[in-house]
């Protein structure tokens, strides 16, 4: 599958300091979009037990997932238990409107 | 900002530690220089016995390496040693070392021939330790004698003895013993030599100092007691033997001396500061000269010098949240003493004092001669003054929090050596097998947090849980690890973090309290700003954001980002996404027209689970978080708070309406204290019952708060119970007679919860902490002229109280609150970037 730019309209849609779930295609991915700026997008569903990681909590590199408390790196994917990780999508804001790439 | 110059002196245990404190609360206010005249980084002096054992490899315990000096920016200069401060220029001059030179030599090397070193300073911290203490002693310098102080230290007396067959120790204290200990493991014969009457004097009574003596003679060691080593005499060029002041020999190859330590202050002395035994400081860590602060063994601090790591510590952050700003009231008021022997195969424990000072005192003791267990009790007034733990330590924890606390203690005293059955002795934790599962919530084995301990060098039940995940879920295994921790690590070192409220903000939490009063800080974002240095940490917001309302109710600055799911919505996130919805049935008591709307809403957003709680309630399961605001206004019942760390339900039992054996209202009761403090945010969540006898049917005695009628038209009110993971009977706090007392003394102990509770602490954990007795002399007695205060502060949160389902249900806190996924139509030609 190539790569896409999907644009998921304006920023203002994900509450400042918190995550917001948008299903594009297949994917649910999970747009971060914290207090100290930038803006990130991973896989929604938690590898451990299907958590939506939308709702966690998270800072400006971490998410923790509302179910178990398992945490993410919302920059690599990588997760705080062994073996655990995300998709990591990459994100960007442009004239106030959310821009995330899918595909490969 | 010009960054002001800080120069540290001294890289041992407590300069680096005062280091980190500091950048910790704020990493950008100074330059830091440090100097140690140790040619390494800053490494952990606790376990140089264990570097000798050969439990630890000497890079094991290094604590900070070199490169982490460069990370912070730190100019370290390793080697160097300082001779002196100018107070008139302000600088701090240094020579470096060579590898001949001892770091801790009372004289200084001559600066001839040396680059000296000058750095400028506007603050200086001395935290140049200590140096050994050495008796006068014929003979002692030459080769074959040693000092037990540094890494280089320990190198040159397990190099030394790898060629002896005999070695002596002179000095039969703490380290003396944990060296013998050490030097056994390098194939010697090991003698101690102690002048005092029996071992660890400092430490121990007579008693425990000659029960001592035989376990360490069971190792091999030999002991000898009261006897004055007068010179060390040589053949050929090698140590001989030693010879006492009565005359007598003792052949050996070798000799150790760990007689005690002393500060050193020759550059504080020289600066003309205010040196005693040790150098002056006040409560602040401040010596006479407002720029210059001192801290670790080198302090002499209201008369006490300390030698021990937790005090220091202590130090260490006074001293940082002074130097910093975060807190410029803070203050260090001193330390009690524990000490622990870390020789393998004793388990010692002294804290306190060791002899009653005098008849008043009450002296309990317990013999058991057979496993060589000894133990010890000094009660002064009521108050534990002392304590001496010998062969079997488990009461450690529990006695040295009632030590430090300063509660009164129960009058039954075994409860003091025997009341924490549930605590495991080392040998159990030693035996248990690998693959025993330790943490039933997160699923974790005995052998996993052993190696987590072992090979991650997790020292603290916290660390072990970030590693493992092991205690964070119902917490009830904790004690377990720590037992875990005490068996497998070699050092016990106080997690600071383990204090403080939330990891990411540096304060234990009546300190953090104190500070976000002082700044009024009203949001979380702004407690991540002023005192964490702007670094926010998500673990950390939810128990801040906790804090925050409980400490401003109206005036709090609510960002919901801080808040957890359930609390951002107001319902129970459950396994497939979807929501809990449970409204509030005062005291378990409804009505058919409250049944029939609570079914027509049901049936109405196709509600698939309607369920009886066993809190006297009706759950609503598998809500969709879009659904929410409606339901809660169809409802027009307001939240039963199911979801937080809030007061939640208030049962009761049939009462006096219809029971035939009701003593009291239990019924009215409940439905006013739920009325009363409905919702109200907490540590922990807060659940509560009232029974109307004491057949207890609405099991009053396991709740956090629980109220029992009982013959004569009177209330028992017990607190701290518990019926969940931890199963525990409540402690009885009064009994009184009108619904009105039970009220303000329900709401009182509240209050005193949501102040002095750690985040997540249950009342269970939290009463057994401060103690029943203590609890009673602040609540009821009035001890600390408080009551006043928390009744009004009670009053004050319950007045602000607002009903969540109603407000948001009319407005949402902020736009997209209740929404779900949003389902994007792709729309656009894909931008092919092949």
């Amino acid at each position: 599958m190539d790569k896409k730019t999907i644009n998921l309209g304006f920023i203002e849609k994900i509450p400042l300091g918190q995550g917001f779930c948008f299903i594009v295609e297949k994917d649910e991915i999970a747009v971060f979009r914290p207090r100290s700026g930038g803006l990130y997008a991973i896989q929604n569903r938690c590898p451990h037990r299907r958590g939506p990681l939308a709702e966690g909590v998270c800072d400006a590199q971490t998410v923790i997932c509302p179910y178990h408390g398992h945490k993410f790196c919302l920059q690599t994917g990588k997760g705080s238990e062994a073996g655990e990780e995300v998709r990591v999508f990459p994100a960007r804001e442009e004239e106030g409107e959310i821009l995330v790439d899918i595909g490969t | 900002m010009n960054k002001k110059n800080l120069v540290v002196i001294g890289n041992g245990m407590a300069g680096a530690r005062v280091v980190e404190e500091i950048l910790k609360r704020t990493p950008e206010m100074f330059q830091i220089t440090m100097f140690g005249a140790e040619p390494y980084g800053n490494y952990n002096r606790i376990l140089l016995s264990n570097v000798l054992n050969g439990t630890d490899k000497a890079t094991d315990i290094f604590m900070n390496p070199l490169s982490w000096y460069e990370e912070k920016g730190i100019k370290l200069h390793a080697g160097v040693k300082v001779i002196k401060i100018d107070r008139e220029k302000k600088t701090v001059i240094g020579v470096p070392l060579t590898r001949n030179d001892c770091p801790y030599s009372s004289s200084n090397p001559s600066p001839a021939n040396r680059q000296t070193v000058v750095e400028p300073y506007d603050d200086v911290i001395i935290a140049t330790g200590s140096r050994p203490f050495v008796p006068p002693i014929e003979g002692f310098g030459g080769p074959g004698t040693f000092l037990f102080r540094t890494l280089d230290d320990c190198a040159r007396i397990a190099d030394y003895a790898a060629n002896c067959q005999k070695a002596v120790v002179i000095g039969g204290g703490l380290l003396g013993l944990e060296a013998a200990r050490g030097l056994l493991t390098h194939g010697v014969l090991v003698t101690v030599i102690e002048a005092a009457p029996h071992l660890m004097p400092v430490q121990l009574d007579d008693e425990g100092g000659r029960l001592l003596k035989s376990t360490m003679e069971a190792m091999g060691i030999t002991v000898y007691c009261q006897q004055i080593v007068k010179g060390i005499e040589k053949k050929n060029g090698k140590i001989s033997h030693l010879v006492f002041h009565d005359g007598t020999t003792l052949p050996t190859d070798m000799v150790v001396v760990s007689t005690g330590i002393r500060p050193i202050v020759e550059i504080a002395n020289e600066a003309g500061l205010a040196v005693g035994r040790g150098i002056m400081t006040n409560d602040q860590m401040r010596t006479n000269d407002e720029n210059i602060f001192a801290v670790g063994e080198c302090v002499e601090h209201r008369g006490q010098l300390y030698g021990l790591v937790e005090p220091i510590w202590e130090q260490a952050r006074t001293l940082a949240d002074v130097i910093t700003g975060m807190n410029p009231q803070a203050a260090y008021t001193g330390s009690k003493m524990a000490t622990k022997l870390k020789v393998m195969g004793v388990e010692l424990v002294s804290m306190g004092e060791k002899d009653p000072a005098g008849e008043k005192d009450e002296v309990v003791t317990y013999r058991e001669p057979n496993r060589g267990v000894y133990q010890k009790l000094i009660i002064r007034g009521d108050r534990l003054v002392g304590t001496i733990l010998l062969g079997q330590v488990q009461a450690y924890d529990h006695l040295l929090q009632v030590l430090k606390d300063g509660n009164s203690v129960s009058p039954d005293r075994t409860e003091l050596l025997f009341g924490q059955q549930e605590s495991k002795s080392l040998t159990d934790v030693l035996q248990m097998p690998d693959g025993l599962q330790i943490c039933n919530c997160n699923g974790v084995t005995k052998g996993e947090i052993r190696k987590a301990i072992r090979k991650e060098n997790c020292t603290s039940v916290l660390k072990v849980g970030l590693c493992t995940k092991a205690g964070q879920g119902c917490g009830s295994c904790k004690n377990v690890i720590f037992q875990l921790i005490r068996a497998y690590a070699d050092d016990l070192s106080s997690d600071p973090k383990e204090h403080y409220y939330v990891p990411g903000v540096p304060l234990e939490k009546s300190r953090l309290i104190a500070a976000i009063k002082a700044k009024n800080l009203k949001s979380v974002s702004t407690v991540f700003q002023e005192l964490a240095g702007g670094k926010e940490d998500a673990v950390s917001k939810v128990g801040l954001a906790s804090l925050l309302r409980s400490t401003w109710n109206e005036e709090y600055k609510d960002e919901r980002d801080a808040r957890f799911i359930n609390d951002r919505v107001h319902a129970n996130i459950q396994r497939d996404g979807t929501f809990s919805v449970v409204p509030r049935i005062y005291g378990g008591v409804t009505s058919a027209d409250e049944l029939i709307r609570i079914g027509t809403v049901a049936k109405k957003y196709n509600v698939p689970m309607v369920k009886i709680t066993g809190g006297q309630r009706i759950d609503l399961l598998g809500v969709k978080k879009e659904d929410l605001p409606h339901i809660w206004r169809d409802l027009g019942i307001p939240s039963g708070h199911a979801y937080t760390k809030a007061v939640r339900t208030v049962k009761s039992c049939v009462g006096t309406d219809f029971c035939r054996y009701g003593l009291g209202d239990s019924i009215r009761l409940a439905q006013e204290i739920e009325r009363a403090f409905q919702g109200i945010e907490s540590p922990h969540k807060i659940k509560m019952a009232a029974a109307g006898c004491p057949r207890n049917c609405s099991e009053a005695y396991v709740k956090d708060v629980g109220v029992v009628a009982i013959e004569g038209g009177k209330w028992e009110i017990y607190i701290g119970g518990a019926a969940g993971g931890t199963v525990r009977k409540g402690d009885l706090l009064a009994t009184v007679e009108t619904h009105e007392e039970v009220l303000k003394l329900v709401g009182r102990f509240i209050q005193y919860y949501r102040e002095h509770a750690k985040y997540m602490e249950r009342t269970y954990g939290f009463a057994e902490r401060i103690g029943i007795d203590r609890l009673k002399a602040i609540l009821i007695e009035d001890e600390m002229g408080i009551c006043k205060r928390l009744d009004q502060e009670i009053q004050k949160a319950a007045s602000t109280y607002v009903d969540p389902w109603k407000k948001e249900a009319e407005l949402p806190a902020y736009p997209h609150q209740f929404e779900g996924p949003e389902l994007v139509q792709v729309l656009q030609e894909a931008v092919n970037n092949g």
